[in-house]
């Protein structure tokens, strides 16, 4: 078996856990969304994948977490490894097992189970069913908002504790990677804030590794170590988050961080463009 | 007075085996949004396996009906596996109709192994009816409520603690989020067809110990619908008071319009308390409503 080091791993001097190398996905066998997508995650640390709406963040994802077959999707091309295994052959379930666990875009929690029951469904996969109560109140811990609802049908949560639900629902399956796609979606500023600093918690406490895909670059660099940032399938910068927060590209693109008042002309907008392409 | 409570009694007693029944519509409807129209024909099958179990190989009866239970859970995974999964995907009317032709391939070839005479079970339960403050009732029927009435509680058991049950349910609610969590819909799927034959196979046996084996067994599974129907076609609740409320109006309805009308009321009042009440309650009675929020 080889080895998988790669181009994620120098930043720490050690194997990443996940590596994706030149990854092409393709949609009902005509549909390019990803074409030659490589990243790394290592292991322990939190990563943030960034880019606008339908740069290919989601079915970057779902590439990972093999969910992409379930919608006739593919990985036509490269492959994709985990622990030093390839993973991009195997099943949803396979996976999850392994220790992969996604937290889809939109919560998706299971409206008519109670919040507990979804939490035990996250729970599935474990075979130390001993350990689950114990598990629980690890996730009420976290969510403490959660511990009152725990009776209540969860469709009738708010959006926030949703997202809460199904966070907690991927900690049940105690992951080695935990892949969260768009977490902040349709929350208020401040419920996102608080939501990222319980992820940052539990990369912390739980030494559970994070790639995280948002569209708001800003909180997401904030708790991240490590950024890529996505365009068409592919990526075309990548960096520690605290370099990509300096990046001046970066800044305007992604950061909406312009000199306030500025009025922006024509040529700027051209300049975009232009730059937009000669990074992808 | 003692007439009224004769009726309820039986009544109870024949919705509690319309509940089991109903119970494996449930079962399937909530894991895959199907109506399975092979139903009648799944306790056809359950009852001719007890019985050749029972006459063929001269096992004894609890034996018989757990070698009845076995065929019967491979079979029902079996029908997934050659029927309904090649359907995962496609629209559910698809679905529904490959159950419709299912019912029909079935029974023909029940009638090929088994024949078309009414065959009768060995007497199994104690024959002398028992006296119940004035009402009588034959034991075969107290029998079948009773076992009816523990898978109905076993079955909610399983469905709302065990890990599996909550798996089945998640698939039903939300198919890939449950993929996300590891859960094989395939096999979720697998096990619900299982369940549904296995408890067929207990209500054929019941009904068969009750009316003899025959075709009308098959017919019985179709009566049952209004039952479902009327609880709310994916709830377990719904599906044992639904078979309660039918049970004991159905009689009602035999026992006091029959003899003004001349008869035919009993089969007709199921469909008609049905349509009252999905006039007022379009769920049925404790169907899940579809969760909107603004």
């Amino acid at each position: 078996m080889t080895r998988v080091w790669s181009r994620g791993a120098h930043h720490t001097g050690r194997p990443s856990m996940l590596t994706l190398n030149n990854v092409e996905v393709m949609y009902d066998n005509v549909i390019l969304v990803l074409k030659g997508m490589s990243m790394a995650v290592p292991q322990g640390k939190i990563v943030a994948l960034l880019g606008s709406n339908g740069a290919g963040k989601s079915t970057t994802l779902k590439a990972i977490s093999g969910l992409l077959k379930a919608e006739d999707g593919a990985v036509t091309d490269g492959d994709i490894n985990f622990e030093g295994q390839r993973i991009d052959n195997q099943s949803a379930d396979a996976i999850v097992r392994r220790g992969i666990f996604q937290v889809m875009e939109g919560r998706r929690v299971f409206e008519h189970l109670t919040t507990e029951e979804n939490l035990l469904a996250g729970s599935y996969i474990r075979r130390d069913r001993q350990n689950i109560k114990r598990d629980l109140s690890l996730v009420y811990d976290y969510f403490p908002q959660l511990m009152k609802l725990q009776k209540r049908t969860a469709g009738y949560l708010s959006g926030g504790e949703q997202q809460m639900l199904a966070i907690g629902r991927g900690l049940m399956a105690r992951p080695k990677l935990l892949l969260l796609d768009e977490p902040s979606l349709g929350l208020s500023p401040l419920l996102v804030r608080e939501i990222f600093e319980i992820i940052r918690r539990i990369n912390q406490e739980e030494k559970t590794t994070i790639l995280l895909v948002e569209q708001s670059a800003t909180m997401a660099l904030g708790i991240a170590d490590y950024g890529y940032i996505m365009e068409n399938g592919k990526i075309v910068l990548e960096g520690t988050a605290e370099k990509l927060r300096d990046n001046e590209d970066v800044k305007e693109f992604y950061l909406g961080l312009t000199e306030v008042g500025k009025k922006k002309s024509y040529r700027e907008v051209k300049h975009y463009k232009r730059r937009k392409r000669w990074l992808s | 007075m003692v007439f009224l409570l004769q009726l309820i009694v039986s009544g109870l007693v024949i919705g509690g085996v319309y509940a089991l029944v109903a119970l494996g519509f449930v079962l399937i409807y909530k894991a895959s949004d199907v109506i399975n129209f092979a139903q009648g024909e799944f306790l056809l099958i359950g009852a001719h396996l007890a019985l050749t179990f029972l006459l063929v190989f001269n096992l004894p009866f609890i034996p018989a009906v757990l070698g009845a239970l076995t065929v019967a859970v491979v079979l029902g995974a079996a029908v997934e596996r050659v029927v309904l999964r090649p359907l995962i995907g496609e629209p559910i009317i698809s679905m529904i109709m490959a159950t419709i032709g299912l019912s029909s391939a079935l029974r023909g070839l029940l009638q090929v192994f088994w024949g078309t005479e009414t065959r009768t079970f060995p007497n199994i339960f104690p024959q002398d009816a028992i006296n119940l403050g004035g009402v009588v009732v034959s034991q075969v029927y107290l029998w079948s409520l009773g076992i009816a009435l523990v898978l109905l509680a076993l079955f909610s058991f399983f469905f709302k603690r065990s890990i599996m049950g909550i798996a089945m349910r998640a698939t039903a609610d939300d198919q890939q989020a449950a993929l996300s969590m590891g859960i094989s819909v395939k096999v979720a799927f697998a096990v619900t067809w299982a369940l549904a034959a296995a408890i067929s196979t207990v209500g054929g046996v019941l009904l068969g110990n009750i009316n003899g084996v025959n075709i009308s067994l098959a017919h019985f599974g179709l009566k049952v619908l209004p039952v479902v129907i009327l609880g709310g076609l994916d709830s377990i609740p719904g599906a044992i008071v639904g078979g309660f409320i039918i049970g004991i109006l159905e009689n009602l309805a035999g026992g006091y319009l029959d003899p003004l009308l001349g008869g035919g009321v009993k089969e007709v009042a199921p469909f008609i308390i049905l349509v009252l009440i999905l006039m007022l309650k379009p769920y049925g009675l404790f169907g899940k409503q579809v969760i909107e929020r603004v």
